[in-house]
């Protein structure tokens, strides 16, 4: 089998506060295989915008990795200088964020932010990344693109934009993109165009993706596999389509039922009762206990660890660790 | 058919993003203005839910808005239950008022901050002189209660709820007054899919209970899809397409309500490849020429250039389109006439 490119163990992430220390990751494992395109799900605060965070190592202060380690290709990235993880940042793994003007820098041509960055990683003269970055330009769909890389982002719209983030994040040619909810800001026709250009490209260039999203429709259809988080935990990893059409953990099934689709006829969806629990109020054993419809005396008490259930497969959920054990 | 609640004829909205009177003097510019929303009708029956979908800039807010009050027209008529509330004296409008609700889609900026939980419900009771006092708290109570709070909420500042609990508690003051229509712009999309959930089956519980109308905005047409009963696709401020729910989404009959359900992610797996759409909603300040979709439209012939197609009912409906019509032209003249 060949090697992960990037590997993260138990990765624990901790904000150290006045009133004690949160812990907003914790016991996160997972790979992505070179040329692969992993999914990160969950909703908001479940901690999939600082898993990406804490692999570029640009998690906000006072949080802090605390536990674990990530690897990228074998070499430990997670305790790197700030110097040599920054020589990493750009050149080996890019990054496309959410919000694309907030991304570029408003007073700087996009001809200016692209050779710059180029020229950061690649031993290239001024004149070889212009041109660099014009064919990227071209190659991510901006119309005109010799023309239009003198123009400032403001020139662009919400969609031309994120095209220019994208082609930003390529220009060193990584191994890794993380993009973190690149289509969150952009209207459904334009997501749409951004999902399958970030495939395209990406398949083209052999880059392994981090998809991070809220939304199971963008995950189902840009991943191949697919990792879900609730509450700083992983609750199941697998294959897009075996998450989607056979959740296993109660979490998923509930996430599953409750999103709207074009072609279901059901008149309720089902909902899980309740919301995540803050940080600082994690329960004791399986987080999801209290919205859990299948709980049980050990959910309370013991926290279930990721089981396998077949190949590529884990769910951390003590049913399944019960069915693994009875055959 | 019986008369529909809400009528909305003819609904044009301009807004003036002119420079500076100096400016433009020295600059030698013209007055500029942004038609938001372009000759809309359409009718909302009693008990039904009307759903307005649109990519952002489509103008599905400020029909919402109008609707309301909030805005005023600046062409056209809006009839609630037949009257003309743009032609009503203001003591009628008022009274008028009651009947009708708003909730809006981030439920962090439509709560005061600095009022309690009670308050807030019961602001529209007082105001329409509906229960005061005792009653009035009796009342509220009872509110929380059917939203699925509990009564000693009341007491309780926003911020000590989270987005879904705050999104109840806006659609508590919304029933407060006994309305029974409410327009709701985008009442989830602020909140995680779980509680989206919790939400939209909570407005659908309303409904049957309480016998409510809603016209809903979104952009997101599973929601739509799944709440709606008739749909409106907006499109650079005009109606493109009216159609049932089923058949809309059965049998999209506009280029762009077509482009629409094909850019939605598919939840299925049903491995369906989708037709690449192309380019991106055009400057409303300067829309093209002609029908507003024509730079996009896979189906685009001359015409479309240099005329706007006038609406026409359609097998489902109604949709703004030549290629459309051009299809089935015999059935239409013989329908019409």
């Amino acid at each position: 089998m060949t090697e992960p490119l990037l590997s993260v163990r138990d990765l624990r992430v901790e904000f150290p506060t006045r009133r004690g220390t949160l812990t907003a990751l914790d016991g996160v494992s997972f790979d992505i295989m070179p040329g692969e395109v992993l999914g990160m799900v969950g909703e908001s605060g479940a901690g999939k915008s600082l898993t990406g965070a804490a692999i570029i190592g640009l998690l906000e202060p006072p949080g802090r990795i605390a536990g674990g380690e990530i690897r990228l290709r074998g070499e430990r990235i997670d305790i790197l200088s700030p110097d040599a993880m920054r020589r990493i940042r750009g050149k080996r793994i890019g990054m496309v964020f959410q919000d694309p003007l907030t991304s570029l820098n408003p007073l700087y041509t996009i001809a200016r932010q692209l050779t710059e960055t180029i020229r950061t990683h690649l031993p290239l003269s001024e004149a070889d990344a212009r041109q660099r970055a014009i064919a990227l330009l071209d190659r991510v769909g901006i119309p005109a693109a010799a023309r239009r890389i003198d123009d400032y982002p403001h020139h662009f719209s919400g969609g031309m934009r994120q095209r220019v983030v994208i082609a930003l994040a390529l220009c060193a040619e990584p191994e890794l993109v993380i993009a973190d909810e690149p289509t969150t800001a952009l209207d459904v026709s334009v997501q749409a165009q951004i999902i399958d250009l970030i495939k395209e490209i990406c398949a083209e260039r052999g880059a392994a993706v981090m998809l991070i999203t809220h939304d199971m429709g963008v995950i189902a259809e840009t991943a191949d596999r697919v990792a879900v988080l609730y509450a700083g935990r992983l609750a199941e990893i697998g294959k897009v389509k075996d998450v989607i059409l056979d959740a296993r953990h109660p979490y998923t099934k509930g996430l599953m039922g409750s999103i709207p689709t074009l072609t279901q006829e059901s008149d309720r969806l089902v909902q899980i009762p309740g919301a995540m629990p803050r940080l600082s109020a994690i329960p004791q054993g399986c987080a999801f206990n209290p919205r859990c419809p299948e709980v049980f005396a050990r959910c309370f008490v013991e926290r279930p660890e990721p089981v396998k259930i077949e190949s590529g497969r884990q769910v951390s959920c003590w049913i399944e660790e019960w069915k693994v054990g009875h055959g | 058919m019986a008369e529909p609640l809400l009528r909305v004829e003819g609904l044009w909205r301009r807004f003036d993003v002119s420079k500076p009177w100096l400016n433009r003097v020295i600059e030698r510019e013209k007055p500029q203005f942004l038609t938001a929303v372009a000759d809309v009708t359409f009718e909302i029956a009693r008990g039904e839910t009307f759903a307005l979908v649109g990519e952002s800039g489509s103008g599905k807010s400020t029909i919402a808005r109008m609707i309301v009050g909030l805005l005023g027209a600046s062409d056209g008529r809006i009839l609630f239950d037949g009257k003309d509330m743009t032609a009503l004296p203001a003591s009628e409008l008022r009274a008028l008022r009651r009947r009708f609700q708003m909730i809006f889609q981030d439920p962090f900026a439509s709560l005061n901050p600095r009022w309690r939980v009670g308050d807030i419900i019961a602001e529209p009771l007082r105001t329409f002189g509906l229960a005061t006092g005792a009653a009035a708290e009796a009342e509220v109570g009872r509110l929380l209660e059917t939203v699925g709070l509990s009564a000693k909420d009341a007491e309780k500042f926003p911020h000590e709820f989270s987005g879904g609990q705050r999104q109840r508690i806006a659609i508590a003051r919304a029933l407060s007054s006994k309305p029974e229509f409410i327009v709701c712009d985008e009442p989830t999309s602020a909140l995680d899919v779980s509680v989206q959930a919790q939400i939209l089956n909570l407005m659908r519980d309303l409904q049957d209970e309480f016998g409510l109308t809603y016209l809903f905005i979104s952009h997101d047409l599973s929601v739509v899809r799944h709440m709606a009963t008739r749909i409106g696709v907006l499109y650079l401020g005009r109606l493109v397409e009216t159609a049932e729910a089923k058949t809309l989404f059965r049998e999209p009959q506009h280029p762009y309500t077509r482009m629409l359900l094909d850019a939605v992610p598919d939840l299925a797996l049903s491995g369906r490849r989708r037709k690449p759409v192309t380019g991106e909603i055009p400057n409303p300040i300067s829309p093209p020429s002609g029908c507003a979709f024509h730079p996009r439209c896979p189906l685009v012939h001359d015409r479309c250039r240099e005329t706007l197609p006038e609406p026409h009912s359609t097998a489902t409906g109604m949709a703004a389109c030549f290629a459309t019509k051009g299809d089935r032209a015999e059935t239409e003249t013989a329908g019409t006439a």
